[in-house]
């Protein structure tokens, strides 16, 4: 598939030096849902504020559907919905007015159709004639989703839209993205919920202090960095691992009564048996088994401090 | 030109005018009155007549401009600052739109509700004096030209206020002295000689002098000089929010 957002070693410094972004190159398919994870400050924001058109860069390149963020603004721009990180709304205004304003300032002629089909999606049709500042922080999300939907972009920048939203909400949004993604539109959100890229990312980007350190696809990333963690349970707490079972390179939990293997699930052997054999010849004596996969979050937090060290 | 763009700026510019309609018609009816009560009534009675016309009807084109200059600088200076302070300026810089869309929909809504409240005082004085206007067609485009122009300033002050308080300063400090200077109650040849030569430096002269020359035919100063005066400003004002644009300044980091 053709990418729809193209990014080449942009750059962004602020007066007094501070480099936001240090050359970030990123290539982004047409219908595919990218997040986007780092920890604070590692230049999400300033990565998406740029592509959009509210921060300029200092260097780089920034494509829309091939068209360039600064020589052809209008037509990038007109490809771009944003939802932001705080919700920026202004109180005073109905709901509807509000979203019918986003639509405009695009260029688009009034849809009150379109306009109602979104604000029905997002559960906010019966607070249509409803001021901004009456509705609830969940609600106030939604209206800035609707704000961004309002005039059908083909690039949708989520920018930590669960970010202080309740679990039911969280999940509706979900349920959104992935329909928005069945009509085409391609998506790029920010979290700090790992469980958030987990569920609904078809790859997944971390960035930490303003590069990309890496880039792939969810399930490869899972299936080549994921790690599995077998735990031998013993009837009995021992104070040490026995020297014989060294060579499988065993943990012992704090409580001295399980045995923890870290193994990788796509190599040839795992080592399960011989550990197995192992600790039954050392006079072990096993009283459960149980496996762990290593999250999202654990390859997340391995990389973002393994990148500090 | 994004002109469903311009266009939805100032609709949504005017729903704000809208909602506070009450206010912003009460407000330059009473304070209007009140100035016809002091100024006409009581100094009126001892002023008989300026430049052959009756007080009263003397200070009309001043207090309008009083009055449309504040306001448009106001209306258009909160106009730009209050998405800038809750943050929904978010949306207008990442939208297919250039500075000059931005402007007009803003300008274009500041000026306009400048516009109405100056023939909110121009109808509420005539309760008060008897009045004829001598050049209508060019009374509005003076109206017309200080609305714009003056929005134009209100622009640029509310993309450099940081918080309420400067957006209130250059109003208070500067824009109110001027015009209070610049002949609104008063011609100019009532001046000392010195301070004639000094008014002469305060641009607000020109506005004034050529608005009341629009009603009775008469200005401190050729009518062609305050056309240009005019224009010179809003030509700068443009200049400076193009420039403004251009670098991002206080808009975009």
């Amino acid at each position: 598939m053709a990418a729809i957002l193209s990014i080449s070693d942009l750059r962004k410094s602020y007066e007094g030096g501070f480099e936001a972004l240090k050359g970030v190159s990123l290539e982004i398919e047409e219908g595919e849902i990218l997040a986007l994870l780092g920890p604070n400050g590692a230049g999400k924001t300033t990565l998406i504020s740029t592509v959009c058109g509210i921060t300029t860069p200092s260097s780089g390149k920034v494509l829309v559907g091939g068209n360039c963020i600064l020589e052809d603004f209008r037509a990038a721009r007109s490809l771009i919905g944003l939802v932001p990180q705080e919700i920026n709304l202004e109180p005073f205004e109905k709901v509807i007015n509000s979203v019918r304003f986003s639509r405009g300032l695009f260029g688009k002629p009034k849809n009150d159709a379109l306009i109602e089909e979104i604000l029905k999606k997002l559960s906010l049709w019966d607070k249509r004639n409803s001021q901004v500042k009456e509705l609830s922080g969940g609600m106030k999300r939604r209206v800035l989703i609707a704000k961004a939907l309002a005039h059908e972009p083909r690039v949708l920048f989520l920018d930590e839209p669960t970010a202080g939203v309740d679990v039911e909400l969280r999940k509706d949004m979900w349920d959104v993205v992935r329909e928005l993604k069945a009509n085409g539109v391609t998506i790029i959100l920010t979290t700090h919920y790992i469980e958030e890229a987990e569920a609904i990312a078809d790859r997944v980007g971390v960035i930490a202090d303003g590069q990309i350190l890496l880039v792939k696809d969810k399930d490869d990333l899972m299936a080549q960095l994921g790690q599995k963690q077998l735990c031998v349970h013993l009837s009995t707490a021992i104070d040490a691992v026995p020297e014989t079972l060294a060579p499988h390179a065993l943990a012992l939990n704090g409580a001295g009564d399980a045995l923890i293997y870290t193994y990788d699930t796509k190599a040839e052997r795992t080592g399960i048996t011989a550990l197995l054999n192992d600790v039954a010849a050392a006079g072990l004596v096993l009283s459960d088994v149980s496996t762990r996969q290593s999250s999202l979050e654990d390859i997340f937090v391995g990389l973002v401090s393994g990148d500090k060290s | 030109m994004n002109w469903i763009a311009i266009w939805s700026i100032y609709r949504f510019e005017m729903t704000r005018f809208f909602r506070t309609l009450f206010q912003s018609f009460l407000s330059p009816v009473l304070s209007t009155s009140l100035y016809f009560v002091v100024f006409g009534a009581a100094i009126g009675s001892r002023i008989d007549q300026v430049d052959g016309i009756d007080y009263g009807a003397f200070i009309v084109p001043g207090l309008i401009m009083l009055s449309v200059m504040t306001q448009s600088i106001s209306n258009a200076s909160f106009g730009i600052y209050f998405p800038k302070f809750i943050g929904t300026i978010y949306e207008l810089l990442s939208a297919p739109v250039n500075f000059l869309e931005i402007v007009l929909g803003y300008v274009g809504a500041a000026a306009t509700k400048a516009l109405f409240i100056g023939f909110v005082i121009l109808a509420t004085a005539t309760l008060f004096v008897d009045l004829t206007i001598a050049h209508p067609l060019a009374m509005v485009l003076f109206l017309l030209l200080t609305c714009l122009s003056f929005a134009l300033m209100g622009f640029i002050i509310g993309i450099w206020a940081k918080n309420f308080e400067q957006l209130q300063l250059v109003p208070l400090l500067v824009v109110t002295p001027l015009v209070f200077l610049g002949g609104s109650f008063y011609s100019i040849s009532m001046l000392p000689p010195i301070w004639q030569k000094i008014t002469l430096f305060n641009p607000v002269v020109y506005l004034i002098s050529g608005f009341r020359w629009s009603f009775f035919g008469t200005s401190d100063v050729p009518v062609g000089v305050s056309l240009l005066a005019i224009g010179g400003f809003t030509a700068l004002c443009l200049a400076v929010i193009w420039w403004i644009f251009k670098t991002g300044w206080r808009i975009r980091s």
